[in-house]
């Protein structure tokens, strides 16, 4: 059917910030339906509240509305916009969620807006539990045996009924938040209670265990005119009670037999047409039981996915392309299929390669959360690897992780029996390191059987396994490193570094002997149909086999190396910077070359850089890219200033093996992170940094700390996100770090640094080509300083800096930037302290603040750095257009504050014994996302940015309120206020006595560090049982703090907005007051950069 | 492992190891992109005389198991694949795929680069092909290649009759309907399937004559599947006639659409590189509905879409097309109950979107019935 008639415009809801469960796959099918939309000539209206997406970027929308994601402010966006149509289906979870309460709310009809993608009743059905087993066994297939509870007493019933161990499933949640598996009743009360909290509707499906059966995955597409075609099947290598979020995956799916196969498949397609998903995708679960084959369907998604981001990265068919096309009416086979250009979209994709994923963790953010992997999604981030057979796959997968310890270790073993019993036990509990128990198990002897037995894992997984223990060990004792041997050992995706380990020689030298030897990869083509058609998209992975498919080509070609797989501190805001410099040296003439192993991103997306390696970003598997396109053309550089921390660290030995690293150079990138060498700088330019030293160990830290005094911030060199950072008030603390730091980066020594308290943090993003500045812009952060800056809300324009001080700003950056050798970004962090600018650290490169800067000012900062890297300079850039004219992000004239709002995951992760983990912000980043909140004011951008981060400011309830000394006079007033909107007040007793000193009323609550009485209870009981609606507490010192942010952490568990400073407290006021007038509005980044520039 | 080389009519050499039984064997090269249903595959009687090459990299995984064979042995003259599981792991499973191969006396060829082996084909069209191991691997290029180019074509090539089973045997259902079917190549879900819509099979050898295919008085007649090249196929062709001119109801699956072609007075044509594989869109140019079909064919019919056209028995048209290249799928006579479907409802491997047909040429056979 062609296109609908009756769609001119259409808005879209992303997905908001990145949180565990919701990550960039939402921006990289946002962005791609937005492209859709605007290629079919319809008016793109946006909502998503997270800066750092593509989508967000003005041009891929008519109208972009960074704003919160909630029924209140969508509903303002419709009111201003009037769409003919709502696209909710792209936007993850919180975007179907909101879509469901518009039409629950009669706003769609009130303002007659249809949603395409998925109606209503097919949502209701597929994410209802009951229903949606009804519909299961409707079509012939069967459920887990399950029971629906709304209360602590229906749980124990049920669980009577169903017998231990159960499994818990809130409704309504995403990632599975809340979803675990209880063995007996002190388990279930825990996790089942909580899970009733989680769930919007209080309830919460409990199940009979699958534990240990295979699992699967479909993904389906299905058109208007009922065509369906399964796009991927996905197989668990980890079975049933791991989420398939945390689960490491194979595609296509490699144990079963074409008649079990088709049997999922037919009950999917008998699914999506009973669910009623009639225009899109969808994702079905299956669990089969390994001795007899029983199917069990376990769910669906009735939209877009994690798991269809890596389906359309794994088969090369675009699922929330087409998802698009199919919501405007189109059917698959009106659809082209892009890779072949020729053949049509109503197929389903062959593989010729297997897939497979690997989720990454951030446990050593959280100490004391519980590591156990459950049905609760905890993973941060994803590797995707591609290889000719699973074991390559598999093993490329370890390595793209980026984690010490993550790849294979086949070093020589000897562990007595019992040691290797007791770690074949281990494999019984899914942790992040199962895995490499089950290689150690194997590799040190254990028998395939008893691993099954132990974990579950497929007996097939295991001999993979076995297979690659046994070349280890003809790599091991052949005589010599020969072609035969070494090609055999590639084959099977050992490393060069991992053949290096087993024959006790460097990694270079098996890289020279294996290049001598006439050794290297091959790439291939994804082509969707296993090569049946040409593919005219050059989208590559490498493997050793004879033939290649890279094309020659005429046009220089620039490398960017991105980012990997997502972590806490290096996440879509360094994919966003990559995929910039895609788009603009694409326009300046280059073939772009993106190489990254990220599957959720848009740097992945075949339609981003003119060709895509998709490969692990180690120094090997770049060199083998780098050799290939050299051989392919020429080459203009590689960029490596842009994918954060992984690349730069691969600058130097890229360098060295003769590899043009474009923009900054490696020395200069060396300059900036050698302390010595950057204080060096730092006095030629006349510039203060705080009192500072490097230890190499516990005795020399504590000489340091002696000398320049506590509060001291230690760190080891080279890292991101404030990895290993800490703030240490003593001795003990100091020595007890050391210890820590010295594993963590062994060649570097530890930095310590006086923190200066009570100073005010600036962070600047810059350009510099050799001669001129661009100022980026100027953010001053919310939070007091000692929080990391990618955890702490800030504002652009800075609210507090006068002209004076953003002009020393300016000329110290300036200095910086040439004394370091800038060629591109940089980004540099100041501390404001009694009148005095300190230099904090420098980053030459793409910070996680180019993206909110680029979007708060409407300059493209991430190309201009890519322009600049190939030798473009800034007054080139200004009279192309690329940079404004004149000026720079201090003097832009705008209407508009941004505010950046940090996102927490603390509600994920919880200690074994069911605690929410210390919720304690510090100088290590733990965030895994941030929204921006955008007005006129400075209160009402605050307001907003809490909003999109928590959900809506209060408009009334209750207030509990703690304030520092300092804070007391500054609170009434605002207070008052809150008291006036009939806020009922919750304090502690010392701001208590000062509000009744001035006339307000309070509740007596008593702090964390006081401990609850038989009468009164302490404020974290308070906002765990749901009576508080906002929280305002400025913490200061080592007492308060702690108190502070025990607050905080339970706030933030509990998803109510907490004010931390005064500032933020006046500007909630605000908020409150616009909010409680309705005088919240709307605007379009468009509109507000037009009044801009 | 021994070495083993895959030799291409054109001079192209693969190199590999031997897998299965050693020695050497000859046949046409085809590529299968089905990522399931080896077993299915490679029994399947059409793939007689073609070294099949497994695109999916990972065959062998669920091993052999004794009940989705599609016939009583494996067919494919030869097998390469990239990288063949040494274990099955299935709990149907009863053997691994290296033991049925060298059990049947397959000779086949591993750690081969089949995407480039696909790729070629994909270019230079379907070839001749030998896979040498052991022994036969010790002669020269040269050599290998001779004999490569001595093995006979696939083009002219009558196998029908080698594949067809010896003797007469029936398939029972529980409704009064019955069918005779003349054994090309048959699968065994055809039968199969048949049985489920209640309808009996009786089944005969390829060189039955049309008095033997009606002595049972069946309600219609079925034409299987099979090997070879269709314009061989004199026989079943006039055999096919025959049964439409006696107004029987008639339906015929892959190459008994391509006989059914030749009885309507059209012509057939090899493909350059066939269409092999089980994600095949096929469209109902009558209901413009897509199914994901199931395809094994070397060759295909020629016949006008479009419009309906004029045979011998009044007007035709082309029922379905391959959505992939145009190719026409299906074709049925607007005046008599014949049907005929170049793709496999029966599927065995792949995917059941079109089992629909069996119950179409049911109601077909119930109103031939009725009007009788």
């Amino acid at each position: 059917m062609p296109k609908r008639e009756d769609i001119g415009s259409v808005l879209v809801i992303g997905s908001g910030p990145i949180v565990i469960g919701q990550a960039c796959e939402f921006d990289y099918s946002g962005t791609q339906a937005c492209r859709v939309l605007a290629q079919e000539g319809i008016r793109v209206i946006l909502i998503n509240s997270n800066p750092a997406t593509i989508m967000t970027d003005p041009e891929f929308a008519d109208a972009t509305y960074i704003e919160p994601i909630t029924p209140e402010f969508v509903t303002m966006v419709i009111e201003r916009e009037r769409p003919d149509a709502l696209l909710a289906t792209l936007g993850g979870q919180t975007a179907l969620n909101v879509a469901m309460s518009l039409a629950e709310s009669g706003v769609l009809d009130r303002f007659n807006v249809k949603l395409i993608g998925a109606n209503i009743e097919a949502i209701k059905k597929g994410e209802d539990r009951e229903r949606f087993k009804e519909i299961v066994e409707s079509v012939g297939g069967e459920s887990a045996v399950s029971i629906v509870c709304h209360s602590v007493s229906d749980l124990a019933e049920a669980a009577g009924r169903i017998g231990y161990p159960v499994v818990i499933r809130p409704s309504f949640t995403m990632g599975g938040l809340g979803s675990g598996i209880a063995y007996d009743w002190s388990d279930l009360s825990l996790i089942g209670g909580a899970g009733l909290q989680h769930s919007p509707t209080s309830e919460v499906l409990l199940e009979e265990s699958l534990i240990g059966w295979k699992e699967y995955e479909l993904e389906l597409m299905r058109d208007a005119e009922d065509n369906v075609v399964v796009v991927c099947s996905i197989e668990n290598v980890d079975p049933m009670g791991v989420h398939t979020g945390d689960s490491i995956t194979v595609a296509p799916a490699m144990t079963l037999t074409d008649v079990e196969y088709q049997r999922l498949r037919d009950l999917s397609i008998a699914i999506i047409r009973a669910v009623g998903v009639d225009a899109g995708g969808c994702n079905i679960q299956f669990a089969v039981n390994p001795l007899t084959g029983r199917v069990i369907v376990i769910e669906m998604n009735p939209r877009v996915s994690r798991s269809s981001a890596l389906a359309s990265k794994a088969t090369g068919f675009p699922i929330a392309k087409i998802a698009a096309k199919l919501a405007l009416g189109y059917s698959l086979y009106e659809i082209v299929n892009d890779i072949t250009g020729i053949t049509p979209a109503s197929f389903e994709p062959s593989l010729d390669y297997v897939v497979v994923k690997v989720p990454r963790f951030a446990f050593e953010k959280f100490p004391g959360a519980d590591t156990t992997l459950t049905t609760t999604m905890k993973s941060v981030g994803e590797a995707m690897s591609i290889g000719r057979s699973f074991p390559e796959a598999l093993q490329k997968a370890l390595r793209s992780l980026e984690r010490k310890g993550a790849s294979f270790d086949w070093g020589d073993l000897s562990m007595s029996e019992s040691e290797v019993r007791e770690l074949i036990s281990h494999t019984a509990i899914p942790t992040e390191d199962r895995l490499n128990q089950v290689q150690l198990a194997i590799h040190a002897g254990a028998s395939i059987d008893s691993l099954h037995q132990a974990s579950g894992i497929d007996p097939w997984f295991l001999q993979q396994i076995a297979a690659l223990s046994l070349e280890a060990k003809t790599l091991s004792m052949a005589s010599k490193l020969d072609k035969a041997t070494l090609t055999s050992a590639k084959r099977m995706g050992f490393s060069d570094f991992q053949i290096g380990q087993i024959r006790n020689i460097t990694e270079t030298l098996v890289r020279q002997q294996r290049q001598e030897l006439g050794i290297r990869p091959v790439f291939k083509t994804v082509d969707t149909c296993a090569g049946e058609f040409a593919a005219s998209t050059p989208y590559h992975y490498g493997t050793y086999e004879t033939h290649s498919e890279v094309a020659s080509r005429t046009k220089p070609a620039v490398l960017i190396l991105g980012s990997g797989p997502n972590r806490i501190g290096q996440g879509v805001e360094f994919d966003h910077s990559c995929v910039h410099a895609a788009f603009a040296l694409k326009e300046a003439g280059y073939e772009t070359v993106m190489v990254n192993c990220n599957p959720e991103t848009v740097s992945t997306d075949y339609d981003t850089a003119d060709r895509l390696y998709f490969e692990p970003l180690t120094l090997e598997d770049v060199l083998e890219v780098f050799h290939a396109e050299s051989l392919a053309g020429p080459i203009a550089g590689v960029i490596v200033q842009l994918g954060g921390q992984t690349p730069l660290g691969l600058a130097k030995a890229l360098e060295a093996a003769g590899v043009p690293i474009v923009g900054t150079s490696p020395s200069a990138i060396d300059l900036a992170e050698n302390r010595e060498e950057f204080s060096k700088v730092l006095h030629k330019a006349g510039l203060l940094a705080p009192a500072h030293g490097l230890a190499m160990n516990a005795d020399e830290a504590l000489e340091v700390a002696h000398r320049i005094g506590y509060p001291v911030l230690v760190r080891p060199s080279y890292v991101l996100g404030g990895r290993g950072m800490e703030i240490v008030y003593e001795d003990d603390s100091l020595v007890t770090f050391i210890g820590k730091a010295t594993e963590i980066s062994p060649n570097h020594p530890v930095l310590v640094d006086r923190f200066l308290d009570d100073a005010i943090e600036i962070d600047v993003d810059a350009l510099f080509d050799g001669t001129e500045l661009y100022l980026g812009g100027v953010m001053e952060h919310i939070e007091e300083a000692g929080i990391h800056s990618g955890d702490s809300a800030c504002a652009l324009p800075p609210m507090t800096l006068g002209k004076g001080e953003i002009a020393r700003v300016i000329s110290a950056t300036e200095k910086i930037a040439r004394g370091v050798g800038v060629r591109g970004l940089i980004n540099i962090q100041f501390a404001v302290a009694g009148d005095l600018l300190y230099v904090l650290e420098a980053n030459p490169r793409a910070s996680r603040t180019v993206p909110f800067v680029s979007k708060a000012t409407g300059v493209p900062l991430a190309k201009a750095a890519a322009r600049i890297a190939l030798g473009t300079t800034i007054p080139e850039l200004r009279s192309e257009g690329l940079l404004p004219r004149e000026g720079d992000g201090s003097t832009l004239t705008s209407e508009h504050i941004a505010v950046k709002e940090a996102v927490l995951p603390w509600n994920r992760f919880r200690r074994p014994d069911g605690e929410n983990v210390d919720a304690t912000l510090g100088p290590e980043m733990k965030s895994t996302g941030e929204v921006m909140g955008l007005d006129r004011s400075f209160g009402v951008a605050y307001a907003k940015s809490q909003a999109a981060a928590y959900g809506s400011l209060p408009l009334t309830g209750s207030l509990f309120v703690s304030v520092a000394n300092r804070d007391k006079r500054a609170m009434i007033l605002p207070i008052s206020k809150f008291v006036d909107f009939g806020f009922k007040i919750y304090a502690t007793e010392g701001t208590r006595e000062v509000l009744a000193r001035n006339g307000i009323e309070s509740h007596l609550v008593r702090k964390e560090s006081q401990g609850a009485d038989s009468e009164i209870s302490t404020i974290g009981q308070l906002i765990s049982s749901g009576v508080i609606d906002l929280v305002i507490n400025t913490p200061v010192g080592s007492g308060p703090r702690k108190d502070g942010w025990r607050i905080r952490g339970a706030s933030v568990a509990k998803g109510i907005p907490c004010i931390t400073t005064i500032a933020a407290l006046n500007a909630a006021v605000q908020g409150v007051e616009a909010l409680r007038r309705g005088e919240f509005g709307v605007r379009s980044l468009q509109e507000w950069l037009e009044v801009a520039n | 492992m021994s070495q083993a080389r895959l030799v291409l009519d054109d001079g192209t050499v693969f190199q590999g190891r031997s897998w299965g039984a050693t020695g050497k064997t000859f046949g046409e090269a085809v590529f299968s992109t089905g990522m399931t249903g080896y077993q299915e595959t490679i029994t399947d009687p059409s793939y007689h005389r073609q070294v099949v090459v497994m695109t999916s990299p990972q065959i062998g995984n669920t091993g052999f198991n004794s009940e989705d064979y599609e016939s009583d042995r494996i067919w494919v003259s030869g097998l390469v694949a990239r990288n063949p599981s040494p274990v099955s792991s299935n709990w149907r499973s009863t053997e691994t795929l290296d033991d049925a191969l060298v059990r049947e006396g397959i000779v086949a060829i591993k750690e081969v680069d089949t995407r480039a082996l696909t790729l070629l084909l994909r270019e230079r069209g379907a070839m001749r092909v030998g896979i040498f191991s052991g022994a036969a691997n010790e002669a020269s290029e040269d050599e290998l290649l001779e004999f490569v180019r001595a093995s006979p074509e696939m083009i002219g090539a009558n196998l029908c009759d080698e594949v067809s089973t010896r003797n007469r045997y029936s398939v029972a259902a529980d409704s009064g309907l019955r069918i005779s079917i003349l054994d090309l190549g048959i699968k065994r879900n055809t039968p199969r399937l048949f049985a489920e819509k209640g309808i009996a099979s009786e089944i005969f050898p390829a060189w039955s004559t049309i008095d033997e295919v009606l002595s049972v008085n069946p309600d219609g007649v079925f034409l299987s599947n099979g090997p070879g090249d269709p314009s061989t196929a004199h026989h079943a062709v006039r055999l096919a006639q025959e049964v439409i001119r006696r107004e029987i109801p008639l339906l015929g699956i892959c190459f008994g659409h391509q006989v059914i072609g030749q009885a309507l007075g059209l012509d057939t044509y090899k493909l350059r590189y066939g269409h092999h594989g089980i994600n095949q869109p096929v469209q109902d140019l009558r209901t413009r509905k897509v199914e994901i079909t199931a395809h094994n064919h070397g060759f295909a019919v020629s016949a006008p879409v479009g419009d309906a056209f004029e045979t011998a028995f009044g007007f035709a048209r082309a029922t379905h097309v391959c959505l992939n290249d145009g190719v026409v799928e299906g074709l049925e006579l607007v005046q008599h109950p014949v049907l005929s479907v170049q793709y496999h409802p029966e599927a065995a491997a792949g995917p059941h979107d079109a089992a629909h047909l069996f119950t179409n040429f049911k109601q077909l056979l119930l109103r031939a019935r009725g009007q009788n």
